[in-house]
């Protein structure tokens, strides 16, 4: 077993010591990577190194990551913002800047029409 | 180290937009996800050790927290650059907390309620009434198949402002559950400023 699937492990320890994150990562905030470097994945700590794996799939959402990986809400958001920082991940922004952004809405809108 | 940051393939800027489903106990929340998901129920268990940091992302006390959270959420892929995302709200009360950080960023609410039971559903509509700037509906999820109680009854029992929608849902079904988030935004749309 991991330490990040441990219980006892402070998440303190995994972070090494950093408690906030810059940024607001909302749970469905999307994370993804334009190419995987198996050298500078390598020497990621067993927790980063699987929320790096894990992008290789596609965009997901830090919810997705946080739970695959078996890693806690709070660490997943402050290892994938070191990996933002050092350019292994990049944080989707997307393409508004606000979830009530019309354009957004009528686009979910009219994807959801096409469901049924 | 640098890495080194040379885009091999740019990445497409992938939007994500989020809905919550909330209400009371066993009202169909994890079914209604569930009937348009494309993701299979996520298993919670490695989530539930430590999901009580969310509220308080690392701090010691959090660290402390040994609490489990039964969550779901569901992933629909709406074009190859838009996902949506869909989250059930915890249900019991010490939960509510959590509630505030699944909320953020959503462009909307679904109240599920069942008319057996409306009163599991009032923490819901209390939340999103006076504790979320979430635009929120409320859907009736028909669990027999029809209405039992008029809308209008149901309105009156959950104390509903005329102005918030109340429509009816089967949550087992794909399309009634697409046709109650499409209202659902609808309602965000109308309640929001052109430019958000
Ligand atoms: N007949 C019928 N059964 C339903 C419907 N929706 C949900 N159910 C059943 O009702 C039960 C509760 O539904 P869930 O989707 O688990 O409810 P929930 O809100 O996620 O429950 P909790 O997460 O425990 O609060 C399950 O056994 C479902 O199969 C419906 O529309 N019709
Ligand atoms: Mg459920």
């Amino acid at each position: 077993m991991s330490v990040g699937q441990n219980p006892w492990v402070r998440p303190y320890v995994l972070t090494g010591g950093r408690t906030k994150t810059k940024h607001q990562l909302y749970v469905h905030t999307l994370v993804s990577a334009a190419h995987f470097d198996a050298r500078a994945a390598a020497q990621l700590t067993p927790e980063s190194r699987r929320l790096y794996d894990r992008v290789r799939l596609g965009p997901q959402s830090v919810a997705e990551l946080s739970a695959h990986c078996g890693i806690s809400l709070g660490v997943t958001r402050v290892l994938l913002e070191d990996l933002a920082s050092t350019e292994h991940l990049q944080i989707n922004d997307g393409a508004y800047d606000s979830p009530f952004d019309h354009r957004l809405l009528k686009r979910v809108i009219d994807g959801l029409s096409e469901l049924g | 180290m640098a890495f080194p940051s040379s885009a091999d393939r740019p990445a497409l800027n992938v939007t994500s937009a989020k809905i919550v489903v909330a209400g009371g106990f066993g009202v169909g929340k994890s079914t209604l996800v569930a009937s348009v998901s494309e993701i299979p129920p996520v298993n919670t268990e490695a989530w539930m050790t430590q999901a009580g940091e969310s509220v308080d992302p690392l701090s010691d006390a959090s660290a402390k927290t040994t609490t489990t959270v039964a969550m779901d959420f569901g992933r629909v892929t709406l074009a190859p650059d838009l996902l949506l995302y869909l989250f059930g709200t915890p249900g019991q009360p010490r939960f509510w907390p959590m509630w505030d950080d699944l909320c953020r960023g959503a462009s909307g609410a679904l109240v599920l309620v069942d008319t057996r039971q409306l009163d599991a559903s009032f923490p819901a509509v209390n939340y999103f009434e006076n504790d979320s700037d979430v635009p929120f509906i409320v859907a009736v999820n028909l669990f027999d198949g029809k209405l039992t109680h008029s809308l209008e009854k149901v309105r009156d029992a959950l104390c509903l402002d005329e102005r918030t929608p109340l429509v009816t849902v089967d949550a087992r079904d794909r399309r009634s559950t697409a046709k109650a988030l499409v209202a659902c935004l609808s309602h965000t749309m109308k309640t929001t400023p052109t430019r958000a």
